[in-house]
């Protein structure tokens, strides 16, 4: 196999993922939005005590982020899989890796780089002192991603399922529990000043592991959701 | 895309099958199934529904898993060779796999950079080949049912693949395309290519024999 045809079809399906995201923007603008209203209703919710919103803008924003991230994952496979399309590219001579990591590619692109845009606003909202910042935005660079290909095996396995929604949530936020504690840990630290290297190193422990284990494990589990 | 090594290509017949048994849902649809077709030759799978058609092309392009038995591609173990297999290997599926939101052109530009192309037609060309010459940049979910199973078999022309696999390629066509459709059936068993469908009506194929299976419920 040449790696020339293997990343045209890499290029390809990200392609083909953005400009159908784009002609279907409506759909996939509702995980930013639910992102966006949670986080700015829980203070009004609150009270406007800015010791207390400081103390938990670290966990509200990744907690939010997560199930804004849940919310978007089913759209993965399940268009691809109800139209035919996930069969054929089961069927193409491409690895199925590469195109399940095509996919996860541009869910990320969709409903994971968003968020990293809307958190700085938001956490300022949420009285977050300024030195935790670049800590946030970097857990949510490192994190983001490994919910987006977590998440995909999760999919993967249940997208031949009628309802697989419940199951989904079952089989996916266990495996959300670490990056969410590595990543609140890690933005509370830099918020008291202490340092920050060990849990961030972890995080991108996890997003390697992640990158090269999710699309091999998502691939073999489409296989036997489609058989 | 490598292909196979070319020597065993002349004396192996082309798809071989040996053995092949399929389970659904604890019932058995067929056991022990045998076939061989070469260059040029057509099968047709016959059967009342539920009697395990789709099963059956579904096992031979590798979306199924089969219980038992064996299929050789060019004299190899297609389980072995993967993705030289699937470079052969164009299927129609009885979904259309289609994307309603990208035009007819988009959908088999797509389709041409997941495949093996080599000399195949351009994504035009083979919209102009099943008649939809002037409907390239419509949006799929613009185009009628008929239209979109087209666009479906344009896919076919634009793969270099010898041995196609058809779930019911006729349905929703009309009388006009059919004949059509036909006649590009018989063009491909005249290039050398391999047929294996499905279909509850009636395909003329010409002077090429017609093997079938049929498969009881």
């Amino acid at each position: 196999m040449n790696q020339i045809t293997m990343a045209t079809a890499y290029i390809m399906l990200l392609r083909r993922d953005m400009i159908l995201a784009y002609r279907n923007r409506a759909e996939f603008a509702n995980p930013p939005l639910f992102f966006v209203l949670v986080v700015s209703l829980l203070p009004l919710g609150i009270g406007p005590d800015s010791a207390l919103l400081a103390k938990v803008a670290p966990g509200l924003v990744w907690v939010v982020a997560l199930l804004a991230t849940l919310l978007s994952l089913d759209s993965i496979f399940r268009s691809d899989f109800e139209d035919g399309a996930l069969e054929l590219l089961l069927v193409s001579p491409q690895p199925i890796a590469v195109l399940v990591l095509a996919k996860i590619t541009a869910h990320w692109l969709v409903a994971g780089l968003p968020l990293l845009v809307f958190a700085l606003p938001l956490s300022l909202m949420l009285y977050l002192p300024i030195s935790a910042l670049p800590v946030l935005i970097a857990t949510l660079v490192l994190g983001t991603p490994v919910l987006s290909l977590l998440g995909a095996i999760g999919v993967a396995l249940t997208v031949g399922l009628r309802r697989g929604g419940m199951l989904l949530a079952l089989l996916v936020l266990p495996l959300y529990v670490p990056v969410l504690i590595f990543a609140t840990s890690a933005v509370q630290a830099a918020a008291t000043g202490l340092p920050v290297s060990g849990q961030l190193a972890i995080m991108s422990a996890m997003l390697i592991l992640a990158l090269i284990l999710a699309p091999l494990t998502a691939a073999a589990a489409l296989r036997i959701s489609l058989n | 895309m490598n292909k196979l090594p070319v020597d065993t290509r002349r004396d192996a017949p082309g798809l071989e099958v040996r053995g092949l048994a399929c389970t659904r849902n604890e019932r058995r649809l067929f056991a022990d199934l045998n076939f061989s077709l070469s260059a040029g030759d057509a099968l047709l799978i016959d059967g009342p529904n539920g009697s395990g058609k789709t099963s059956l092309l579904r096992l031979l392009c590798g979306l199924g898993l089969m219980d038992a038995g064996k299929i050789c591609w060019r004299g190899h173990d297609v389980d072995d060779y993967r993705a030289e297999y699937l470079a052969d290997v164009a299927y129609v599926g009885h979904a259309n796999g289609i994307k309603l939101d990208l035009t007819a052109r988009e959908n088999l530009q797509f389709a041409r950079a997941l495949g093996h192309t080599g000399s195949a037609s351009t994504a035009t060309e083979a919209l102009a080949e099943v008649g939809l010459a002037g409907f390239a940049d419509a949006p799929c979910g613009k185009l009628s049912t008929g239209q979109r199973r087209r666009v479906a078999l344009a896919r076919l022309f634009v793969l270099e693949a010898c041995l196609w696999l058809l779930d019911e390629p006729l349905t929703a066509l009309d009388a006009c395309a059919v004949l059509r459709f036909e006649a590009l059936l018989r063009a491909h068993l005249d290039n050398g290519g391999l047929l294996i469908l499905t279909t509850h009506r009636p395909v003329d194929l010409g002077r090429h024999e017609v093997k079938r299976i049929r498969l009881s419920a």
